[in-house]
């Protein structure tokens, strides 16, 4: 009886978002003040729908019914109860749901914090998430319904798989849904401001707060991911550039061009097409990610989920919402003008550039993962393209856009000085290249690769207290240099915080990279061995049992010096119902460094291959993404989006006020 | 300078950057494609000589041995009508078994045998990689053109 009310509801909620995709957008062109007003209501019912569906779904994996086909290929009796409420989204049926659900939930919270825009913008906005969502929840109900019955109903389930069984898989997801999802409404906007004509700043201070928030989840959302793969593929490995990774990166480095494109619209009015064209890519992005990921085409270490036949219906669904995007970008981006003019330095011109690397960054990504397929689809042939080249890449685009992060923010708008930006930030220069010279031997070994990524590290630091500097120069005395922080905009802080997150991400990758160690080695109770001053004893092996797992679990003490830093407990498992093995590797973990073991083959009844690695700063990695994240947040929730939300809201009462008073 | 000049420089500069990474992205693909060749083609030295490359094919039963050293395997992949051995130094990933596909990265040695440096299997038990599957595929139609 549930499945069927879930089922209903989807099939309710898609009804709902044909209603939400045509009425307000008519009503808005023709402006028919009713259909217009539907919009909110319609998109608040549409969410209310999805997320009756999705706790039926829930409720069918928390009661174990295996009469519902995705139940019973997903989830088993003997599966942890957090991990069967987290299969609802460990299969393809439900990220789907996962997905449309996050949709309405983003539409929900445009309705709730867009007092302060025109209505007609508002029917316009939902009215093209209300298209997205027909689109997705149309795939849904009739190529992959969730609640669809097994018949005869078997007596248990197939269990989710327990690569996926991880805290880590519970809240990733969702993360990284939320950040695709997210760009559909800056996407919505940039329609909206299309079909209206109406392209300026305030239609960029309007996109801003909702695109940072989404950028924000997107970062996290691929942290975790990330994380994922160091903590539980037990190769310590944390980036592939894996085309399942790429799928996430390319709307990542979209977004990122998005954001300081926005930046330049809401202050000067210039870029605005580009503006318009980055968001329109930036959403284009995440439903190829989401078409790459759900189509089952690659070879990935994320592949999961995949169904091939359904992938020619996001095809199809993402040709005709990106083609007839771009179409109206074309017929109308000659109307939107050009905005204000500025120098060769100036503001402008470096987030210019630094817009231009990271879309150049995007393209190579796409290049090197669509290309292939391509190929292949064409039949000439299979090729894949490995991490060689995106290193080769990426080193060079990304040096010059991170020596940018540091003189964007202290260059005038318009018009800046040369001079004077060299004067300002000689001494970060000089900081950073000693940085980049004498750090590395101190650590143990200097290549131009680490001098160059330490040296940059060092630089976005540098030139960030350069630039909280150059804010309280004119200040005079102490409390006036506190009053103007205290004055500067959260978005500020915002913007230094991110750029601090790269700072951290890009000392960790780069000491990670060239001080990690490794060894493969054969070991029988007792043995040891020795890797970047730490000793590694194995003690001895044995078995254990788990709540639905077996595994074989070595003991593992660590000593440095004499001392010991900690015992470790790699184990190899097998899952009782797929007898799926899984490596699990142990990690000690420190701000400063990683040990990490994973025990290997046994070789025979005494002796097995243990891989022991040394990982300096790998946290840092993680910690700069959730640095970044934390700037997002503050920019987003900065005071002027808030305050111009208030002030509507308080003119419009008094409004009200006035006419109660008139009509009395 | 006037403004006409100002946009020019920008153009011209702009444009120039966008050719050179471009020439650079371009050359980096170029010579970092890694080309799939199934263990029939290698064995008909379709495959070039010291370049890496991928073969897939599933693992051969009874093959899959570790060397004396310890942390080296050697195993056989084979597409069903030609095999090839293949040699490994590492611990091999979780779903890498015997009977099951297996998709490898290295290098052809000049003894026949492909040093690998990089073996991938796949997560989920029911499912084989798309190049494994492939290799599969042809040797099965190149039989039955026979």
């Amino acid at each position: 009886m549930i499945p069927e009310i879930g089922q209903f509801a989807l099939s309710l909620a898609l009804a709902v978002a044909l209603a939400q995709s045509i009425l307000p957008l008519v009503g808005a062109a023709r402006g028919i003040p009713g259909w217009i007003a539907l919009a909110r209501p319609a998109a608040q019912v549409q969410f209310a729908l999805l997320a009756l569906a999705f706790v039926c779904l829930t409720y069918a994996f928390v009661t174990n019914d295996f009469s519902v086909a995705y139940v019973a290929m997903h989830s088993n009796s003997t599966l942890p109860l957090v991990y069967r409420m987290a299969s609802v989204w460990g299969g393809h049926r439900g990220s789907m749901l996962l997905w449309t659900l996050l949709l309405g939930a983003w539409m929900v919270a445009v309705t709730l914090f867009s007092a302060h825009l025109p209505e007609e913008m508002v029917a316009r906005v939902l009215g093209v998430m209300g298209i997205v969502s027909a689109g997705f929840l149309a795939f849904i109900v009739f190529t992959s319904d969730p609640f669809a019955r097994l018949f005869p109903v078997p007596p248990n389930g197939q269990d989710l798989n327990p690569l996926l069984q991880d805290p880590g898989m519970v809240v990733h997801p969702p993360m990284l849904y939320m950040g695709y999802v997210g760009f559909s409404v800056a996407f919505a906007f940039a329609i909206a401001a299309l079909l209206s004509g109406r392209l300026d700043a305030a239609w960029a201070r309007w996109s801003r707060p909702w695109t940072l928030a989404a950028w924000m989840f997107l970062t996290l959302g691929i942290a975790l991911g990330s994380a994922w793969s160091y903590y539980v593929l037990g190769w310590g490995g944390w980036w592939f550039w894996d085309p399942v990774e790429n799928a996430s990166f390319m709307p990542w480095l979209a977004g990122t061009a998005l954001i300081h494109s926005l930046a330049v619209t809401e202050k000067r009015g210039s870029f605005r097409s580009w503006t318009v064209l980055l968001a329109i890519c930036a959403f284009a992005l995440s439903l190829l990610g989401t078409f790459l990921v759900r189509s089952g085409i690659l070879t990935s270490v994320h592949a999961f989920a995949v169904d091939p036949r359904r992938g020619v219906f996001i095809l199809i669904l993402f040709a005709a919402l990106v083609g007839s995007s771009l179409l109206l970008f074309a017929v109308r981006t000659a109307r939107i003008g050009l905005g204000g003019s500025f120098a060769v330095v100036s503001r402008e011109s470096s987030l210019l550039a630094n817009n231009v690397l990271l879309s150049v960054a995007a393209a190579s990504v796409l290049l090197g993962t669509l290309y292939p397929l391509a190929l292949d689809a064409l039949g000439a042939g299979k090729i894949s393209v490995g991490p060689p080249y995106f290193d080769a890449v990426f080193v060079p685009l990304m040096a010059p856009a991170v020596f940018l992060m540091g003189v964007g923010p202290l260059a005038r708008w318009k018009r800046a000085s040369l001079p004077e930006l060299a004067v300002l930030l000689r001494w970060a220069l000089a900081v950073s290249v000693l940085c980049g010279a004498l750090l590395p031997l101190l650590l143990g070994r200097w290549s131009p690769l680490i001098g160059l990524g330490l040296a940059l590290a060092a630089w976005v630091v540098a030139s960030s207290v350069v630039t909280l500097r150059d804010r309280v120069r004119h200040a005079g005395s102490a409390a006036g240099a506190w009053a103007r922080l205290r004055s500067t905009p959260r978005s500020w802080y915002g913007m230094m915080i991110a750029h601090l997150g790269i700072a951290v991400f890009i000392a960790g990758v780069t000491v990670v990279k060239g001080y990690e160690t490794q060894k493969d080695v054969r070991m029988q109770a007792g043995d040891t061995v020795e890797l970047s001053g730490y000793t590694f004893r194995l003690i001895g092996v044995s078995k254990v049992q788990g709540p639905n797992y077996t595994a074989t679990q070595a003991q593992m003490q660590i000593t440095r010096h004499g001392r010991t830093v900690t015992t470790l407990y790699p184990q190899r498992r097998v899952y009782t119902v797929q007898h799926m093995p899984t490596i699990n590797a142990a990690i000690d973990e420190g701000l400063m460094r990683h040990l990490y073991v994973t025990l290997g083959d046994p070789l025979n009844a005494t002796t097995w291959v243990v891989r022991v690695q040394y990982k300096p700063l790998v946290s840092w990695i993680w910690l700069g993404c959730l640095v970044m994240a934390l700037g997002g947040l503050l920019s987003a929730t900065d005071r002027r989006y808030r305050v111009a939300a208030t002030m509507r809201r308080a003119a419009s009462s008094e409004v009200a006020v006035t006419q109660a008073g008139a009509a009395r | 300078m006037k403004p006409r000049h100002r946009r020019l420089i920008l153009v011209v500069a702009g444009l120039t950057a966008l050719s050179i990474t471009t020439a650079l992205v371009l050359n980096a693909f170029r010579s970092n494609l890694v080309f799939f060749f199934t263990p029939t083609q290698v064995a008909d030295r379709q495959a070039p000589i010291n370049k890496t490359f991928r073969i897939g094919g599933l693992v051969e039963k009874g093959t899959l041995k570790h060397l004396p050293d310890g942390v080296t395997v050697q195993f056989v992949v084979t597409d069903t009508a030609k095999s090839i051995p293949v040699r490994y130094k590492g611990i091999l990933p979780d779903l890498f078994s015997e009977g099951k596909g297996v998709v490898a990265q290295g290098r052809l040695e000049p003894d026949g045998i492909f040093q690998a440096q990089q073996v991938l299997a796949k997560h989920d038990a029911n499912y084989m990689p798309p190049e494994a599957a492939e290799a599969l595929k042809m040797a099965h139609a190149a039989r039955l053109a026979k």
